[in-house]
């Protein structure tokens, strides 16, 4: 009856793995959605283990798209999106759904070129080579721009998220507002009909990508491309500057929004002499009604530590913290969420 | 000795047999019985479980887009435009091009293990081979994404544009992640299973064949090509689409390498998507309705034809074989 | 004329030891992408196998270290979920085939069930979801389990009914003669002679089962912590490789590779096991 014996062994160890992990019962807050905060995200949730250790924030870095998705189909506790939720998808939900922002940060131009030469674009430029039509990296386009750096006669390889991305959708926002020709082909969204190039999921995915790649060009938020030691560019701005992504050029972007009372906004191409133009919030997305009174209050109890001690960690990752004001007005969202 | 005929031979009719030998049924037999029939029959929940659920979650879509979903080319989530084209000539292509690069191998293995190997180094080879089809998908892609991707890169495709640059199948920019990367690696999985088959196959042809053969003179490439390989023919070419039934639903390690984008085009350089890819890559996150039942569409036409690719395999091999055939199969 | 004719001789000699190479050559290509990928996991994974490896939690994003063992718990918590579904479905439904029912009906479930084997793992994923994920509100070890589980079904249907059919027909006659009822000759006769060959068939389906990915990306999902219930979402080793290895970070690399040898040493153990099992039979059966 060796069979049978196993068969036996194999269920005691089912048995076992059930009783274990009941057992010891550790609260779990699961979340999903955007990769272009998953650094400080990924951060937070490390550290709030610490210092509430009765529960985790299990956070899988899907994609924005998904963050929107699997917090409509209820899968997950909260969703992520650097991209606001349209009109129509917060129609769709079960319930009122709050945005809560909780940093800023950058899509920056990341390349890979022999010898990682400093590059400036402009808006013309990007649209050009994300629409197929510069095709090479010594395109007088792109030359005109880096008087003094030699590039190659080689292919931009165009790297894309192939995954529904608020780091896309902050691109495409971007190029839509600065190209008409960008915005009538393709438009904006998590996700859009590329042109051109090559895909890769998440920003870990594009980051990845354009690092195997010689002659690589792509969007990554900014965090993505420093700890990859990867080169990105200057882009100039719509007040005709040419700026390098930082916090400081983040932060002024942020400065110039006019945020409406359900916190979704745009900071592309903002005005300001030192404005970062291709620039984004990213949110945090939950139910006002939370179905599961204790869950409900630790995420709660997150959400405010975020708001206050969180920010605090968002300049070591580069990522821009929100105003003062801001925070302010988030504080009181978060207080109308029910249990 | 001739009583020591194989197994197979037993079961030929064993069900009649056996229920004549059993003893008048009792309720714990009955029981049994209807127990393990019910579990046999999950084979069938299982298939109506699968066509049920992409079916119901595709509805709209099929309704919506009808026939076009496989004839247009836009996947335009801005605009709620799906249609399939792209993922079905990806998936073709990447899986033509494994086929190309693994049936030759594959069958020429077979036919080495089976009729001009040594004898001693036969098993160890097939051991060696099921080693290979041990190893899982996402692991060849890691592989695939930091060894061959970038050797690809530096040598075969270079020397392959400059051969062949004139045709429009190797032209324009190397990038590495490519359709060709992707067809390279689905050879690579399916290598295993087109050989183990074929060898069944082969193995199963008759020794009469080859004695015939060896007893007109012929040499030993001879007795294997005429009387051993053109005898299997059928069965061959079901292992092939049996292989091509495995390539068309590959998964992690394409995705890896094939460069993810949904577009039609000659050079193999290019990036290319297929439709078990973008299942993959955007199932988890499409956020319109129409969106996600594009893909449960995606998964429904990549179920429909795998299972019709299983379903001519299995039909020509079981004209060929043994039960021993659809054991390699696994 | 007879000149002529050992010349033919010898090209046709030539011919065939020219074709015989080739097949030789073949051979080795064919088995070429093991050893290179062997070779390249542990060159790049090997120095990463350490205590930390198999003791510590993933880190967060961008931080140098932890390990992968929570996802290496989660996969065999996942596996023993498969199994609770797919051994007793798989063995006793093999059962049935070998030894009940009508020829005609048996052979279309055969045939049923190879076709199943030949379904697309990544669909299960979907189906998994649609089933599970959305109805029960959430990514769990048990949608994960449910979907590896349903793909060992008709991987263990077939080897059990294979190996079931070996056992010789005097076995189940001396028995049944003896007065012993049929379920019972089965159990304690038929499917103990058989249990090294069905054992056999587990094994192999859950070496498969282990290594795959796609069906756990919308069931499992993934879990950077460890997993306390099974109703949430769990991490499992060939997840944690496919995120890792996509990703632009170093040392995420160094264990994707790391993760990746222990996968791929697990799976090879086993069929080693299997080896040993089934030593000594005619090669039909392994």
């Amino acid at each position: 009856m060796k069979s049978s014996r196993f068969a036996r062994k194999i269920f005691n160890l089912v048995l076992l793995a059930g009783i274990s992990t009941t057992a010891s019962a550790q609260m779990m807050i699961n979340g999903a959605g955007a990769t272009f905060p998953y650094p400080i995200y990924s951060k937070w949730f490390d550290e709030y283990a610490k210092i509430d250790p009765a529960v985790r924030f299990n956070y899988q870095s899907i994609g924005s798209g998904g963050g929107q998705k699997q917090i409509l189909a209820q899968t997950v506790d909260f969703g992520a999106s650097d991209g606001p939720m349209s009109d129509e998808n917060l129609s769709k939900a079960p319930g009122k759904l709050l945005h809560i922002p909780t940093v800023a940060g950058a899509d920056v131009v990341a390349y890979n070129l022999p010898g990682n030469p400093a590059l400036k674009f402009d808006a013309d430029t990007i649209a050009g080579i994300f629409l197929g039509q510069i095709k090479k990296w010594n395109d007088p386009k792109i030359t005109g721009l880096n008087s003094g750096v030699t590039l190659p006669d080689q292919e931009i390889v165009v790297v894309h998220r192939s995954d529904g991305s608020g780091t896309t959708y902050i691109w495409t926002d971007y190029l839509s507002k600065i190209s008409p020709e960008w915005k009538t082909k393709v438009g904006t969204n998590t996700s859009v009909n590329w042109p051109t190039g090559i895909g890769g999921k998440g920003n870990e995915g594009v980051a990845g990508q354009i690092k195997q790649t010689p002659g690589a060009l792509g969007y990554v938020e900014l965090i993505y491309a420093i700890q990859n030691k990867m080169p990105y560019a200057e882009v100039k701005n719509s007040a005709g500057n040419f700026v390098k992504p930082s916090i400081e050029s983040i932060t002024t972007a942020l400065a110039t929004a006019d945020i409406p009372d359900d916190f979704r906004f745009s900071i592309t191409n903002a005005p300001g002499a030192d404005a970062y133009p291709i620039a984004g919030a990213t949110w945090l997305l939950v139910y006002q009604q939370q179905k599961d009174a204790a869950k409900g209050k630790k995420l709660v109890e997150f959400l405010k530590w975020a708001a206050k001690d969180g920010e605090k960690m968002a300049k070591d990752l580069q990522y821009a913290p929100m105003p003062d004001n801001l925070q302010q007005r988030v504080l009181k969202r978060i207080d109308e969420i029910e249990m | 000795m001739e009583i020591a005929t194989p197994p197979a031979v037993a079961t030929v009719e064993p069900h009649s047999a056996r229920r004549a030998m059993a003893p008048p049924s009792r309720f714990g037999d009955k029981a049994f019985e209807w127990l393990t029939l019910a579990m046999a029959m999950a084979v069938v929940v299982l298939v109506i479980l699968l066509g049920w659920e992409l079916w119901r979650g595709s509805s709209l879509a099929i309704k919506k887009f009808g026939f076009h979903f496989l004839t247009t080319s836009t996947w335009d989530p801005v605009a709620d435009q799906f249609g399939a084209l792209p993922f079905i000539y990806g998936t073709v292509v990447s899986s033509l091009i494994a086929l190309l690069i693994a049936v030759p191998l594959s069958i020429a293995t077979a036919a080495y293990l089976t009729e001009l190997a040594p004898l001693w180094i036969r098993q160890p080879l097939v051991s060696l081979i099921e080693m290979l089809a041990a190893i899982p998908s996402v692991i060849l892609g890691l592989w695939g994404i930091f060894v061959m991707i970038p050797w690809l890169r530096d040598y075969p495709f270079p020397l392959l544009k400059r051969l062949f640059g004139w045709t429009p199948f190797f032209t324009g920019p190397i990038y590495g992640t490519s359709m060709l990367a992707g067809g390279i690696i689905i050879a690579i999985m399916i290598l295993p299973i087109i050989t183990s088959v074929s060898r069944e196959i082969l193995r199963s042809v008759p020794n009469l064949q080859r004695e015939a053969a060896y007893a007109l003179g012929a040499t030993r490439w001879e007795v294997t090509r005429i009387a051993v390989l053109s005898y299997a023919k059928k069965g061959l070419f079901g292992a092939v689409i049996l292989g091509l039934g495995r390539a068309l639903g590959e998964t992690m390690a394409v995705t890896m390498v094939i460069g993810n984008t949904p577009q039609i085009a000659a050079s193999l350089f290019k990036p290319g998507y297929t439709l078990a890819s973008v299942i993959a890559n955007e199932f988890t996150e499409a956020t319109t309705d129409m969106y996600l039942q594009a893909l449960f569409e995606i998964g429904l036409v990549l179920l429909g034809t795998t299972i019709l690719a299983n379903l001519l395999a299995q039909l020509l091999l079981q004209t060929m074989s043994t039960t021993s055939t659809t054991r390699a199969v696994q | 004329m007879h000149l002529q004719r050992a010349d033919n001789h010898t090209w046709r000699k030539a011919k065939s030891g020219l074709a015989s190479t080739a097949a030789f050559v073949s051979a080795l290509l064919v088995i070429a992408p093991l050893g290179l990928v062997f070779f390249h996991l542990v060159a790049n994974g090997a120095s990463s196998v350490n205590w930390d490896f198999f003791t510590k939690l993933p880190t967060p994003v961008g931080v140098v270290g932890g390990g992968m063992v929570n996802a290496i718990a989660g996969s065999l918590e996942l596996l023993a979920l498969a199994a609770a579904i797919g051994i007793p479905v798989g063995v006793l439904g093999g059962v049935y085939l070998a030894e009940y029912g009508s020829a005609r009906v048996n052979s279309m479930l055969r045939f049923i069930a190879d076709v199943l084997n030949g379904v697309p793992s990544i669909t299960w994923g979907v189906v998994v979801y649609g089933l599970v994920v959305l109805r029960f509100k959430g990514f769990s070890a048990y949608a994960g389990g449910l979907a590896l589980g349903l793909i060992m079904i008709p991987l263990i249907i077939r080897t059990t009914e294979e190996v079931i059919l070996l056992v010789p027909n005097g076995y189940r006659e001396a028995a049944l003669a003896l007065g012993v009822s049929r379920w019972k000759t089965i159990v304690h006769v038929v499917m103990k002679t058989a249990s090294k060959g069905i054992i056999t068939g587990i094994l192999l389906a859950l070496a498969r089962v282990g290594g795959e990915t796609a069906p756990l990306l919308f069931t499992a999902f993934g879990n950077r912590f460890w997993n306390h219930n099974l109703s949430e979402p769990i991490a499992a080793l060939p997840l944690q490789i496919f995120t890792y290895a996509i990703s632009p970070y170093d040392d995420w690399h160094r264990q994707a590779w790391a993760g990746a040898l222990v996968l791929v040493t697990g799976i090879f153990c086993v069929n080693v096991v299997v080896r040993i099992l089934t030593r000594g039979r005619t090669a039909s059966v392994v």
